[in-house]
């Protein structure tokens, strides 16, 4: 059992096919868990059509969708951290790591579930798996949590080799779709809006598993 | 927002000529376009927050439109424009959307940062 588990990510969205099911099995174990979301997604794409937001409207409408991603799966501690989306990579290194420092120092998580550095498709992906894997390299080894990391990518898994964590997520996947449903900004061409129940077997055999890589850091601090 | 009633966004570009504005211009084919199809470029830019002054500004075509605004030294200029903020009279907020309701092309001017 982890003793809290940190997930930080992008966008409000980017939990909801990557980790819902993981965090609400984690959750009903009793540990706490934390969503760190970087950005509010403000230069997301879709607006719709007929449109529901314009680009001053939308992170207000995001804002909304995560907390009830969020409310579905049972975190109710979430961090908006205020950057700015697609940013990531050229944020201030000091600013951001910081953030994720006091984070981390705050929380102690035994457990930090983020995306890959290098295969995550989306810049602000890479670029937030590469801002955790930096905080928490700079730890010494004996006090760094595990670091389970989401990746992609096309070639993804003949970089990475297969998935090492396999997490059941049978018993979740009502507070996945939940996650899915809530982001409908973002989301809405999946089979779950097709109103089919979360154990119906088309979403059963979809959803019923989600996967990491554990990060392998150096096991010696970098300064 | 609404489909550009051309009028209407031209009365605004009149309102706000000739004094310091806030820029926002974005123009993006999104992140996820090379991981779909691997012959096309993921491409997009943005502006946002710099200050700008026009002396004029016009839209432009039958739709989508076009909208460009003459600085002293240099131009404005976006293609593919189709939607417009009906709501904001004070600023001009401009977009334009493809038929899947996603974001290709926006501009937007303000008096106040975005």
């Amino acid at each position: 059992m982890e003793r809290h588990v940190l997930i930080v990510f992008p966008h409000p969205d980017d939990e909801s096919y990557t980790v819902s099911g993981t965090a609400a099995y984690h959750l009903h174990n009793g540990t706490p868990v934390t969503y760190a979301c970087l950005t509010m997604g403000q230069l997301g794409r879709n607006l719709g059509n007929p449109p529901f937001a314009n680009r001053v409207t939308l992170p207000t409408v995001r804002r909304g969708e995560l907390e009830a991603s969020c409310a579905a799966i049972g975190i109710t501690d979430v961090r908006a951290l205020g950057f700015h989306d697609k940013m990531i990579e050229f944020e201030d290194r000091e600013l951001l790591d910081g953030k994720l420092r006091e984070l981390i120092e705050e929380l102690n998580p035994s457990l930090i579930l983020t995306f890959h550095p290098e295969y995550s498709v989306h810049p602000d992906h890479d670029a937030c798996g590469a801002a955790v894997v930096r905080v928490v390299e700079a730890m010494k080894p004996k006090d760094r949590p595990k670091v389970h990391v989401v990746a992609f990518a096309k070639g993804h898994e003949r970089a990475l080799g297969p998935a090492d964590v396999h997490v059941d997520i049978t018993l979740f996947l009502e507070q996945k779709i939940g996650s899915i449903k809530a982001h409908k900004s973002q989301f809405h061409t999946d089979p779950v809006f097709e109103g089919l129940p979360a154990h119906h077997p088309t979403i059963r055999e979809r959803f019923a598993s989600e996967k990491f890589w554990t990060y392998k850091f150096d096991t010696h601090p970098k300064k | 927002m609404l489909p550009i009633q051309p009028q209407a966004v031209q009365e605004l570009l009149d309102k706000l000529k000739n004094q310091e504005l806030y820029l926002h211009l974005e123009l993006t084919n999104g992140a996820y376009t090379f991981e779909k199809d691997r012959s096309k470029l993921v491409a997009s830019n943005l502006i946002r927050n710099v200050k700008v002054s026009y002396s004029n500004g016009s839209i432009s075509g039958v739709g989508p439109y076009r909208v460009g605004l003459k600085m002293p030294e240099g131009w404005i200029y976006a293609e593919g424009l189709t939607h417009y903020e009906e709501t904001e009279p004070e600023r001009a907020i401009l977009a334009g959307n493809d038929n899947d309701g996603k974001l290709v092309v926006s501009l937007m001017l303000s008096p106040e940062p975005f």
